[in-house]
């Protein structure tokens, strides 16, 4: 071995723990025994040392190739499956792609790209791969979340990705069975696919379009034990009335804020599981997870160094330093990622209550009202603490008396609470009021059946 | 309801919340004298919207704001529906 030790996915997987297994709504697939295969029809070799797209659209198929690939590719760029066809181009232009890997093989011939390997689970015992060595770390690749345009494409290695993993060490009561809302492709979920393949565990995946109650079924009869999702998803849930009968023993918020009524919700419909909000972006990894049962994070969190992540507070906003960092932004003119002193400007806008840290909003999402800024997320947070509300969005609309004002859409937590519009109307009001200035209090309440959330799980706010 | 009791019980909603004692609304009072402030104001006229799916100082840029409770009330009533 190099002085640095060199290690791969694949170091992770092998026969020694009987009984790993990968699933999605269509089949279920042995880690175990995933060794032994090759679902690159047998041509990874080719892969060796080249920059490549991973453009599968299927879950677990591009599961199975990240653990291939990974060790061999020089680097991986993950294509999450609501990329807009319009910026492929230019990415395999950012990233130098040399290679494709899809499971629609046809769509690539045109691409420009010579080398297109199909992807896809082996014939039965046809294709045997030898044992792969690895042979470098590979880049993994990953893209923004954000808004319009080209994603932003975010350098990390495998040792940067799994830093908080490692540092949690194992998780009690023995291997665990993961599930996410998440997409793997993204961020989020990413890290919860590295949790059950370095761990020694399984994985449950989400399947797009699934009806909640069949996924929570299939999260059940896989005896998945941790999982993780964004607050939106989890309010989806607890929403959905499907929750009874689900048990699983930690349940992880992320991606979004965390308000205190989603974390009581979640206790009281999951009251044997623990529950923690960790604090997470794509450029910044993993910056730490909360597991006390209340919003926001310990003010001592900030200042000094925790397993090698160290966090400030500038100009409002949170900034992160630390090894699980991505490395830079990708391609030519790429803007810089971090400061010149090695901190990363979340955008995630907190502020000091006492001896916790609440966070308030992102700092582009800010609106304005007649002059003063105001965070959607802050009222929101108030608004959803009404005992028969399960999740709201705040937003601005323009008026021709200060130039913007604030409203909100409410989803109760019963449906419809027929002739009683008004009573609640009247009280999530009064809730405003007592705790929040006035320009903050919405004008208008409007209560909706739904809230578009988007495909990252994230509350739509294209309009705000 | 007419469109001036409409906009009374508007103005009588939003005076509660906003802890405002309104004084007699006749159509001589002057919009300041109402006691809202500019936040009342856009908090009224975007109730109204919703409930009579007009706004009649964004239709036209040459409208100007009213003065008085009356001049307010006849910017809806004057509004084609």
């Amino acid at each position: 071995m190099s002085p640095r030790e060199r290690f791969a996915l694949r170091d992770y997987l092998g026969p020694e723990i009987t009984g790993r297994t990968i699933s999605d709504a269509r089949r279920t697939v042995s880690l175990s025994h995933i060794l032994g295969e090759s679902w690159l029809a047998g041509r990874l070799g080719e892969l060796s040392g080249r920059s490549v797209l991973l453009a599968v659209a299927d879950q677990l198929v591009s599961a199975i190739a990240m653990t291939e690939i990974d060790g061999v590719a020089r680097r991986m760029l993950l294509c999450p499956p609501d990329l807009d066809a319009a910026h492929i181009k230019t990415l395999i232009g950012l990233a130098d792609i040399e290679a494709v890997v899809t499971d629609q093989p046809a769509r690539w011939m045109d691409a420009g790209v010579d080398l297109v390997i199909a992807a896809g689970a082996p014939e039965r015992a046809v294709v045997r791969a030898r044992r792969v060595q690895t042979e470098r770390a590979t880049e993994w690749l990953m893209l923004t979340s954000g808004t319009s345009g080209v994603p932003k494409i975010v350098s990390h290695t495998l040792e940067g990705l799994t830093g908080a993993i490692v540092a949690d060490g194992q998780t009690r009561g023995g291997p665990a069975v993961w599930a996410t809302f998440y997409d793997i492709r993204r961020y989020g979920g990413l890290q919860i696919f590295l949790r059950a393949i370095i761990g020694g565990g399984s994985m449950v995946l989400s399947e797009p379009g699934e009806a909640i109650a069949d996924h929570v079924a299939r999260l059940r009869a896989g005896g998945v034990t941790h999982i993780s999702g964004t607050p939106s998803h989890w309010r989806k849930l607890l929403m959905s009335g499907s929750a009874a009968g689900f048990a699983p023993r930690y349940i992880r918020l992320s991606g979004e804020i965390a308000d205190q009524a989603v974390l009581e919700g979640l206790s009281r419909a999951f009251p044997l599981a623990s529950i923690g909000h960790a604090y997470a972006s794509t450029e910044a990894g993993v910056g730490f997870a909360v597991n006390d049962g209340r919003e926001g994070f310990p003010a001592a969190l900030v200042g000094e160094s925790r397993d090698g992540v160290e966090m400030k507070v500038e100009d409002g906003s949170l900034r992160i330093r630390s090894k699980r960092t991505a490395h830079a932004y990708v391609g030519q003119q790429a803007a810089s990622l971090a400061d010149s002193d090695g901190f990363i400007d979340t955008g995630d806008m907190v502020e000091l209550r006492g001896e916790r840290y609440h966070f308030v909003g992102r700092r582009g999402g800010i609106i304005n009202i007649g002059g003063l800024k105001v965070h959607p997320e802050e009222i929101e947070a108030v608004i959803n603490r009404h005992a028969e509300v399960r999740m709201s969005r705040a937003k601005s609309r323009r008026s021709p008396i200060t130039g913007s004002i604030v409203v909100a859409d409410v989803v109760l937590t019963d449906g419809e609470e027929a002739g009683r519009d008004n009573e609640i109307r009247e009280q999530i009001l009064a809730d405003c009021r007592a705790q929040l200035s006035p320009h903050k209090v919405p004008a208008v309440i409007r209560f909706v059946r739904s809230l578009e959330v988007t495909a990252a799980g994230k509350l739509a706010r294209n309009d705000a | 309801m007419s469109v001036r009791l409409r906009i009374i019980a508007a103005m009588r909603q939003i005076a509660e919340e906003q802890k405002v004692t309104l004084p007699p609304l006749g159509d001589d009072l002057s919009l300041h004298e109402t006691g809202f402030d500019s936040l009342g104001f856009a908090i009224l006229v975007a109730r109204l919207e919703d409930d009579l799916g007009i706004d009649p100082f964004t239709i036209a840029e040459d409208v100007a704001f009213p003065l008085t409770v009356g001049d307010f009330i006849g910017a809806y009533e004057n509004v084609p529906a």
